[in-house]
């Protein structure tokens, strides 16, 4: 059996190897360093579930449309920016290079799959955005193949050690990055003509093409703008995980929990989602078991469409009559 | 004549399902007709729960797992007569659908879709995770095939008479239901939920009525799946086999009884047609179910027909 | 004495978000009444139904049926205790056909339940027969036999309103809310609706209705009750409410007033 192991996303060698593994446990300040040991992994993959719920909360009010195909733009990210990486470009090129080059994927995919699907109803948009996933995941497959693919950490292998526990430099860039992306995109949303527009548009459509506004183009927007941010949580957590073909759906289903959990309609409300489900699959993991990880995502999820399905900052929907 | 309609109808499926099983050639196709089967019976249920209620669920490899899993375990751990396993499985599913249903049929429409994607991945982990119960990933091998009155259905042939005996009887049990007091107000519900209100439908409990109905066809047909090829294995109740349910519902035509079979058949046959193309497979498969859901959003009969109607005005057009 | 009353309103309010939809209001309707319902736009006419059917719960007050308090029952069991309703917006089952329509009228009245239905025991067919004639009565009632297989969606306006009269009628309500039968509607078929809402009359069964058509409402409504910003403003005979000054002030506005 694997040792116990705070993080999915460590591998074992690195678990087994840290200096954080729960040694001695009855120990209060061991208890408190492994604690702190769990916060720093839910943190770290809080952060990335954060980036790909938003990019799931973006087009769903954009469009109403939940976009199965997310995850896989994630997956994309991390296997182009490490195809670009052993090519020999520098790991900031390869980053803004994957992201870039997700975007125009996911723009083709809003004009391809989106677009044509005028008049289809919710149920075969999920399918379409289904479909579309498979899709993506099949052809990386038969690019990469099954193996998995390393890319190095922004900086340092080193784990940092604080106050017993370990965190990775890597995690303190997905960290960071998340909180300048997050801030950026408030920024653009509220302080920018486009940003404006694109909530106004998502907001009342039809006032908005009343205004002049271009609603079809604020639509294939969200979607590039969502691909973009998946793209850069792939890159971000590839160091950490490895790149695999299928690694993508998984992580977007986190990060679709994370933003009902949080609220569709909020890109705080799903930053907070994304970070309580990261802390609450990390305790859940140590403490309970490693294999019921992934049930804690959608156990949250169930807890919360029963009992606040609004999200935990989300308003009460509008009635309408 | 329209008295005995259904008679006729049983009659010749019957017949149908007799000179089929005693034709077909080897264990392949006989093999690949029961997985078509036990899809129709689930999709069937999934079509009263969507196409009539307009209720969705991205969930409902659960059922079929769970049903699946008690005949297993009850049969192969416990020594449980078969019968009785299947009896057990509806009964755990009808349950579990029930306490599921009440908070999650409040939702409506994507928070539904979500609520029960949650509900079925759960579920599905729960089987992966559950080893020292399911077997773990590896899955459950060695169930005991049906015995009735003396009969052992052990060969696939002999599960073939057996599954599509039971299709026969859920294809019938469902046109009477869609035909019926309830099938109407379950109609009702999906084009005005108001007005069925204030009309006297109990809405809620209907919905729930049909949700735990769906729940019990799917939980029959995984209990058929482990006595019939006696092997299950936790990634055939995964989040994808609950979308792939969803697609044989929407591509028969939604509220199309009749579509059912034809969606559930041709889904089940799809990926045994493209595996000549190896690790093309999957890719050709999502390219399918973007373009017919894009192209036929009503699904293949209706979407034909829709074309084939186009197709005449324009030429009277001319 | 009174004849006994069917609807009582006691103190009715509801209020949405600060806003005070529809404020202490109280009136009764009797049985075998015609009792109207008017007032400008935003009155709360319709919220006022929608109390009473219960797709809201009040905030205050009381509302016997029978004498027996029905606020905050659901909907679908007020149709049960005997109130009916259309809709100003017509909500059809579009997808059924017109004679299914008013079979989804029966559901109440009758009790074939899932396992009759799929087993289609001889008692659970006889009484889908019964559900059948009786709702085609129900469409001569109103005159629409002739479109019985038609789409619901497929009638013109005129005749989707009389289904939904058909539809409430065939749930055996003692009162029936009718949410402005005659929008829409040409003279003609104004003139035949009228008729329509006195033979329901004849069928012991009293009708609420709101109705902007001030001729049709004059003509039918035994009593008018007349709304405005949510509050009972006059309550009376036709002749009594045309010459009631606040009435007219607010029908007409303030500047004539004066």
């Amino acid at each position: 059996m694997a040792p116990p192991c705070p993080a999915f996303f460590w591998t074992e060698q690195q678990c087994a190897g840290g200096p954080g593994s729960p040694l001695i446990s009855g120990i209060p300040l061991e208890k408190l360093a492994e604690l702190l040991q769990y916060l720093f992994s839910g943190l770290t993959n809080g952060a990335i579930y954060a980036l790909i719920g938003i990019g799931f909360s973006i087009i769903f009010n954009a469009t109403a449309i939940i976009n199965f195909a997310q995850g896989e733009f994630v997956m994309l990210g991390a296997l182009v920016a490490i195809a670009l990486h052993s090519l020999g470009l520098s790991l900031p090129l390869a980053f803004g290079l994957a992201v870039s080059a997700v975007t125009l994927i996911g723009l083709v995919f809003e004009r391809l799959a989106i677009r044509s699907a005028r008049e289809a109803t919710a149920i075969s948009l999920i399918i379409i955005t289904v479909g579309g996933g498979v899709l993506i995941k099949g052809l990386a497959m038969l690019i990469w193949g099954k193996d998995a693919y390393t890319l190095p950490p922004f900086s340092g292998q080193e784990p940092l050690v604080f106050a017993g526990a370990t965190i990775l430099p890597q995690s303190l860039w997905i960290m960071a990055l998340t909180i300048l992306l997050v801030v950026g995109l408030e920024a653009f949303l509220h302080f920018t003509i486009l940003g404006k527009a694109m909530r106004a548009a998502s907001f009342n459509p039809v006032a908005a093409r009343l205004v002049g506004i271009r609603v079809s183009q604020m639509v294939q927007f969200s979607f590039a703008l969502s691909a973009a941010l998946g793209a850069a949580a792939g890159v971000l957590i590839a160091p950490i995980t490895l790149g695999v073909y299928d690694m993508g759906t998984m992580l977007g289903l986190k990060g679709f929990c994370a933003a009902v959990i949080g609220g569709l309609g909020s890109i705080f409300g799903v930053v907070l989602g994304g970070l309580l489900l990261g802390v609450a699959e990390a305790l859940a993991s140590g403490l309970i078991s490693s294999g019921y990880r992934d049930a804690v995502a959608f156990l949250i999820l169930l807890l919360v469409l029963f009992f606040r399905p609004q999200g935990l900052i989300g308003r009460r929907p509008s009635r309408s009559s | 004549m329209v008295r005995y309609q259904r008679w006729l109808q049983a009659g010749a499926f019957y017949f149908l399902v007799a000179i089929t099983g005693s034709l077909l050639p080897g264990t392949y196709y006989v093999t690949l007709l029961n997985l078509i089967g036990l899809h129709i019976i689930i999709v069937l249920g999934l079509n009263l729960l969507m196409g009539y209620a307009g209720q969705i669920s991205l969930g409902h490899a659960a059922f079929f797992g769970l049903g699946a899993y008690t005949s297993a375990i009850l049969t192969t751990t416990y020594k449980v007569d078969p019968v009785l396993g299947l009896l057990a499985g509806l009964l755990l599913s009808g349950l579990v659908a029930v306490v599921v249903g009440i908070p999650a049929l409040k939702l409506k429409g994507y928070y539904l879709a979500m609520a029960t994607l949650g509900f079925g991945i759960i579920v599905a982990i729960a089987f992966q995770q559950m080893d020292w119960l399911t077997g773990g990933p590896s899955g459950f091998m060695g169930i005991p095939p049906f015995r009735l009155l003396g009969w052992s259905f052990k060969t696939p042939t002999t599960g073939f008479f057996f599954v599509w005996t039971v299709v026969g009887l859920i294809l019938f049990l469902s046109l009477n239901i869609v035909d019926s007091r309830i099938g109407r107000a379950l109609r009702a519900i999906h084009d005005s939920e108001t007005a069925a209100l204030a009309m006297g439908v109990d809405a809620q409990r209907l919905k729930l009525l049909i949700f735990v109905v769906s729940a019990l066809y799917a939980s029959l047909a995984g209990s058929l799946l482990a006595h019939t090829t006696n092997f299950i294995a936790p990634s055939s109740f995964g989040f994808m086999f609950s979308i792939k349910l969803v697609t044989m519902v929407v591509v028969g035509g939604m509220a199309s009884i009749w579509g059912s079979l034809l969606g559930a058949a041709v889904l089940t046959i799809l990926p045994e047609l493209l595996a000549v193309f190896h690790d093309l497979e999957v890719v050709i498969f999502g390219l399918i179910l973007m373009v017919v859901m894009i192209f036929l959003p009503r699904g293949l009969v209706r979407g034909l027909l829709d074309l084939w109607e186009f197709r005449q005005r324009k030429q009277q057009g001319r | 004495m009174d004849p006994p009353a069917l609807l009582t309103l006691k103190d009715v309010g509801i209020s949405f978000g600060g806003l005070q939809a529809v404020k202490q209001v109280s009136f009764q309707v009797q049985e075998g009444q015609i009792k109207a319902l008017i007032g400008p736009n935003g009155a709360g006419k319709t919220t006022l139904f929608n109390l009473i059917t219960g797709m809201l719960t009040p905030d205050q007050g009381e509302i016997l049926f029978h004498r027996q308090a029905i606020q905050g029952l659901p909907p679908f069991q007020i149709a049960a205790r005997g109130i009916s309703r259309t809709f100003q917006i017509v909500q059809l089952f579009g997808h059924m056909t017109v004679v299914e329509n008013v079979m989804v009228g029966r559901h109440i009245r009758t009790r074939a339940g899932l396992l009759a239905a799929a087993l289609r025991l001889p008692w659970s067919r006889r009484e889908e027969a019964a559900i059948r004639a009786q709702s085609l009565e129900w469409l001569a009632f109103v005159g629409l036999q002739a479109r019985a297989d038609d789409y619901a969606a497929n009638l013109p306006l005129g005749h989707q309103r009389l289904l939904e009269i058909a539809r409430a009628l065939a749930t055996d309500p003692k009162l029936l809310l009718l949410d402005e039968p005659a929008a829409g509607l040409d003279m003609t078929e104004t003139e035949r609706l009228k008729d329509l809402i006195f033979a329901i009359r004849e069928k012991e069964i009293s009708v609420l209705l709101v109705e902007h058509d001030m001729s049709l409402t004059m003509e039918v409504a035994d009593e008018i009750v007349v709304l405005d910003h949510g509050e009972l403003l006059a309550e009376g005979p036709p002749r009594e409410i045309q010459r009631h000054p606040a009435v007219i002030a607010a029908y007409l506005g303030r500047d004539w007033e004066k």
